[in-house]
């Protein structure tokens, strides 16, 4: 594999709160390789929408900081980087699409000059030169009647057409990372079927690195290559995904598996996670999930399991990773 | 087969919302929310009903329970009409049917305890159980659902989404129901929650013998806890049938589209997967298309099908019936899961 266009490293993202600082994201390494899609799998308060934000330099500082690490794109770290160098990279380096396109769409400017803006203030082209590439853009991702439809406002079109749009507005710079943050949960399921084929054949033609964020395993066996799984702010596994949802190698992500209805067991119980996440600001001591862990040990409630290399690519934060990966706990 | 015991029969319910429209209001536009829908629910049975947003699922609910009116058509308790019931009737009918929402951080009032909660429907239905036996069963339930009764003076916003949701099912059984219609009761739960409340439900059922609508949109979550499964399209039923039916053998071609669209949560294979894709989004419920409402986004419609709606027919057995003009008799291939 090539060198990656996108690596964090150690990165870690606190909160100031009222009620004391909360470690959002602790010790996070991730690399996107251009042509890939990566997966961010995790559920609510796993960290893994703030890790894009931090990726993107969308957090409010304060009350957020990274607190330590580097997200270096093409060589350039953006951690601390300047306004500049922000404004150069985002949109035409790493762009992102949100889960809810209602509110990241402006609701006052017709889609068209939206997206007009950007390709006039970027590529400095003319309001006409503009308009013309605004309608391919939007023909790209395959909005009906594009040329007419380039002046209708956002509410004027339906859920999934606002996702579209919003790829569009994404895409428009040729970004050479694009990063998804959940977008397909608010849409239907025939829908979001067609936003992802729309997404991954965007990644294959422009060969961009892809980085998906998602809680949904069945997404993410559809289109990731590589996924890394985060739970209560850390990476508890990373691999690619046939070989992880094969033989996962901790405990939460074989608990998230096994969960699953399956239509050859539909009448036997559903296997269950006990618990809740837990709060970011109540994280539990040693391994973040031991409460709910059925492989459980005393060094579990005590320390903290590292990332470990457990065979070739692939990675697990946990004392009994190699009795997990091989079947034994 | 033995005869089915029939504790809540719809029959061609019909829930339209005018909508203001046109000049100075007088446009007479309504939104086909539910339109002419039956079905039957037997005792013990889960009846799961699926489809997108919009295709009226949750109105549905909303009337079967009686939080809402009909347009036209009836729902039955046990014989007794939901809408037209009075006095001591109602009041039974009340009793028994009960409803789960979808979002357990808006349907609990946040500034009363759990023991709150749960005593509501015992200070409403004063004559089911006498004041002094109350508290008693509130920690009976509390237990039954699989919370702590010594958690009984904690308020709401204590508790994880999926012990709200518990709360919630709690609360709906206080009063021994027959029905529990249940509108979307995991999809607001993270997904390692979500097996937890599925197997809370399926064992209250067997223990005490619930009959459940479950709406959803999830359809392997359904495929689960269903016998028998209904699939709406904008207002109307286009297939109902047995589970292994309707998610092996798809008549209808939505049926057939929705199923396929569903990710498959297994890369093996994914790359030889085969899937038609539907154009488009569900056109808009106030001005549904003519003839069959599918019509703008089949793959195999024809002329006839913008003509002539097509009925909801009996197409095979063990019953199956969809209400198409060209149904599907080939099973449906899915790879990996």
């Amino acid at each position: 594999m090539s060198a990656p266009v996108l690596s964090v490293d150690d990165l870690s993202v606190e909160f100031a709160t009222r009620e004391g600082t909360v470690h959002a994201v602790r010790h996070v390494g991730l690399d996107v390789h251009a042509g890939r899609t990566l997966a961010i799998l995790g559920e609510s308060g796993s960290g893994k929408s703030v890790t894009a934000q931090a990726i993107m330099g969308l957090l409010d500082t304060p009350p957020a900081r990274v607190s330590s690490g580097s997200i270096v794109f093409e060589g350039t770290d953006l951690v601390g980087a300047s306004e500049r160098t922000r404004m150069r990279i985002n949109g035409e380096g790493i762009a992102m699409v949100f889960q809810d396109a209602l509110s990241a769409l402006n609701p006052v400017y017709t889609v068209g000059d939206q997206i007009s803006e950007l390709l006039r203030v970027r590529r400095k082209l003319s309001r006409s030169a503009a308009r013309a590439r605004a309608i391919e853009l939007m023909e790209r991702v395959r909005i009906p009647a594009a040329a007419r439809r380039v002046d209708d406002y956002p509410h004027q079109f339906s859920g999934g057409m606002r996702q579209r749009i919003m790829i569009a507005l994404a895409v428009a710079l040729n970004p050479r990372v694009l990063i998804a943050d959940e977008p397909t949960t608010a849409l239907d399921v025939t829908v979001q079927a067609q936003i992802m084929e729309l997404l991954t054949e965007l990644r294959r033609e422009n060969g961009m690195g892809l980085v998906l964020i998602t809680h949904d395993l069945g997404v993410v066996a559809e289109v990731a290559d590589d996924v890394v799984v985060m739970y209560s702010g850390r990476i508890v596994e990373r691999g690619s995904v046939e070989e992880l949802f094969q033989r996962p190698a901790h405990p939460y992500t074989r608990g998230l598996l096994r969960s699953m209805p399956r239509p050859d067991r539909e009448d036997d119980e559903l296997w269950a996670i006990p618990g809740a996440p837990p709060s970011p600001l109540r994280a539990p001591g040693g391994c973040a999930f031991n409460p709910r862990c059925d492989a459980v040990v005393d060094v579990c409630r005590t320390d903290q399991p590292e990332l470990r290399l457990i065979a070739a690519g692939r990675h697990s934060a946990c004392h009994l990773s190699q009795e997990v990966f091989d079947g034994r706990a | 087969m033995a005869e089915r015991d029939v504790v809540l029969e719809v029959d061609s319910l019909v829930r339209h919302f005018p909508v203001k429209g046109g000049l100075l209001g007088r446009g007479r536009s309504a939104v086909q929310a539910v339109d002419g829908v039956s079905f039957t629910l037997g005792r013990g049975e889960t009846l799961g009903i699926v489809g997108e947003s919009g295709c009226g699922k949750s109105t549905l609910a909303r009337t079967v329970v009686g939080l809402d009116s009909p347009t036209s058509g009836s729902v039955r308790y046990r014989g007794t009409d939901v809408h037209r019931a009075s006095g001591r009737e109602l009041r039974q009918m009340r009793r028994s049917v009960q409803i789960v929402l979808q979002d357990p951080y808006t349907s609990l009032n946040p500034r009363k305890t759990l023991r709150d909660l749960l005593m509501q429907p015992f200070e409403i239905h004063r004559d089911v159980l006498p004041r002094e036996r109350r508290i008693a069963r509130i920690k009976e339930l509390v237990e039954l659902v699989g919370l702590d009764p010594d958690h009984l003076d904690r308020y709401p916003f204590q508790f994880s989404g999926g012990q709200r949701q518990r709360i919630g099912i709690a609360r709906a059984l206080a009063l021994e129901p027959e029905v529990v219609v249940c509108d979307e009761p995991v999809s607001a739960l993270d997904v390692s929650v979500q097996a937890q409340v599925v197997n809370l439900l399926r064992r209250l059922q067997r223990e005490l013998g619930l009959s459940y609508l479950f709406i959803a949109h999830d359809l392997s979550v359904v495929r689960h806890i269903s016998d028998r499964v209904a699939v709406m399209y904008l207002g109307k039923v286009v297939e109902l049938g047995e589970r292994a039916q309707v998610y092996d053998r798809p008549r209808h071609p939505y049926t057939r589209a929705l199923l396929e669209a569903v990710p498959i949560p297994d890369p093996v294979g994914r790359d030889e997967r085969v899937r038609v894709l539907l154009a488009g989004d569900p056109p808009s419920p106030v001005d549904p298309p003519s003839g069959c409402r599918f019509r703008t986004r089949c793959p195999k419609a024809e002329d006839l099908c913008a003509v002539t709606e097509p009925a909801l027919a009996v197409e095979a057995t063990p019953q199956t019936e969809a209400a198409c003009h060209f149904p599907d008799h080939t099973p449906l291939a899915r790879l990996g899961a």
